[in-house]
């Protein structure tokens, strides 16, 4: 029986579910103490933007944002199947597909800082 | 001496008769039981008293031989060790999900046991010694390693309790993969490339989802889903040798030409 190629889908999953453990709770606090107007001065605009204005700062937020994203897509491919939806391909492919065209979007808006 | 206190229990018994029945049906028994037994006692009561052709396997009754599993009230667990002062009402008691019945409670285990034998769960030793040279030792640190995933009863309710074994019969399955996992980190083992050949397909650790029941349902507490990502992680990184470094792959293949035979 040949050995499976899931790494290559799963790897980054487990990456990106390391950083959503660690990033994700601190990035939902912190917007919503925006939204209520508390933002703390280390996380202001214009830090912020500098922030990402720098290549090692745009690199970082591609790999929180890509990876979560793709964590996600492989986490809701799973439920389905669970769930009983044996059309395991084409989950994979749509939400492969939409989780890799929603990174392509954040590089290009990254590039455009 | 006081007499322990009785309760009237009623059980819903699913019963399969192949001689004689064309599907299975549910039976009610109620019979009178001490307050402080387990199911398995409800079981004995009725079988003594009320209906003796009630089939169902068990032997220990002290959850160390693994044989009693059943469905209760629709979750896996030892008849032996499922008290019945958790429970109200009438307690429905099925035999194991996700496994062919043979009659009443009996299952059959067959498929298990051909699985468990593929991942060849035993010491395949790193360097055969002959007898004169004395034991192959160990660490007590080395022997914690693995020791929890060494206190699998094969008592199948992690089979039972996975949607995924439940979906994909062809899956290797919670507590065969965790008996591989628990060689593969023996310190005197050298066995897990050949086992790497099982546990690293498709039916394999890769049709685990990572959903955990296993681990909750687990009577010895071997929590076997945290053996099976730990296989995840270190098949991941074969895959990356083999594929992504060079040399890496040949390394492999003279390894998988060797245990072609042995796997089938």
């Amino acid at each position: 029986m040949a050995k499976s190629n899931k790494p290559v889908v799963w790897f980054p999953f487990a990456a990106g579910g390391t950083v959503i453990a660690f990033f994700i709770p601190v990035i939902v606090v912190l917007t919503l103490m925006a939204a209520l107007g508390h933002v703390p001065a280390g996380l202001s605009y214009e830090r912020m933007h500098a922030f990402a204005t720098c290549g090692l700062g745009k690199l970082v937020i591609f790999g929180v944002v890509a990876l979560s994203l793709w964590s996600s897509a492989h986490r809701l491919r799973c439920t389905c199947y669970d769930f009983g939806l044996r059309a395991d391909t084409l989950a994979a492919t749509v939400l492969y597909i939409a989780a890799l065209a929603a990174s392509l979007v954040v590089a290009l808006a990254l590039l455009k800082i | 001496m006081t007499q322990m206190k009785q309760r009237q229990v009623q059980l819903e018994v699913l019963r399969y008769n192949p001689d004689t029945d064309t599907e299975a049906h549910f039976q009610r028994y109620e019979v009178s039981c001490n307050e402080e037994g387990v199911v398995l006692d409800a079981l004995n009561k009725v079988k003594e008293t009320v209906d003796p052709t009630l089939n169902y396997r068990w032997s220990c009754h002290m959850a160390v031989c693994g044989s009693c599993g059943m469905m209760i009230n629709g979750e896996p667990k030892l008849s032996c060790h499922t008290f019945l002062r958790d429970y109200e009402g009438v307690i429905r008691v099925e035999p194991l999900a996700h496994f062919p019945i043979e009659r009443d409670l009996v299952t059959a285990p067959d498929d298990f046991m051909e699985k468990l034998k593929r991942v060849k769960p035993y010491l395949i030793p790193k360097k055969k010694k002959p007898i004169s040279e004395g034991e192959y030792k160990q660490t007590p640190a080395q022997l914690m390693k693995f020791r929890q995933y060494s206190m699998c009863i094969n008592c199948m309710l992690c089979y039972a309790a996975c949607p995924e074994y439940g979906l994909t019969p062809k899956f290797i399955g919670p507590a065969a993969l965790t008996l591989a996992h628990r060689y593969n980190i023996d310190s005197r083992d050298g066995g897990r490339k050949e086992r790497q050949e099982v546990v690293a397909t498709a039916e394999g650790v890769w049709d685990c989802t990572f959903v955990g029941a296993c681990s909750e349902v687990c009577p010895a507490h071997v929590d076997p889903a945290s053996a099976l990502q730990q296989m995840k992680i270190t098949s991941s990184i074969d895959w990356i040798v083999e594929h992504l470094i060079p040399g890496g792959k040949s390394a492999r293949d003279t390894v998988s030409r060797e245990d072609a035979g042995d796997i089938s």
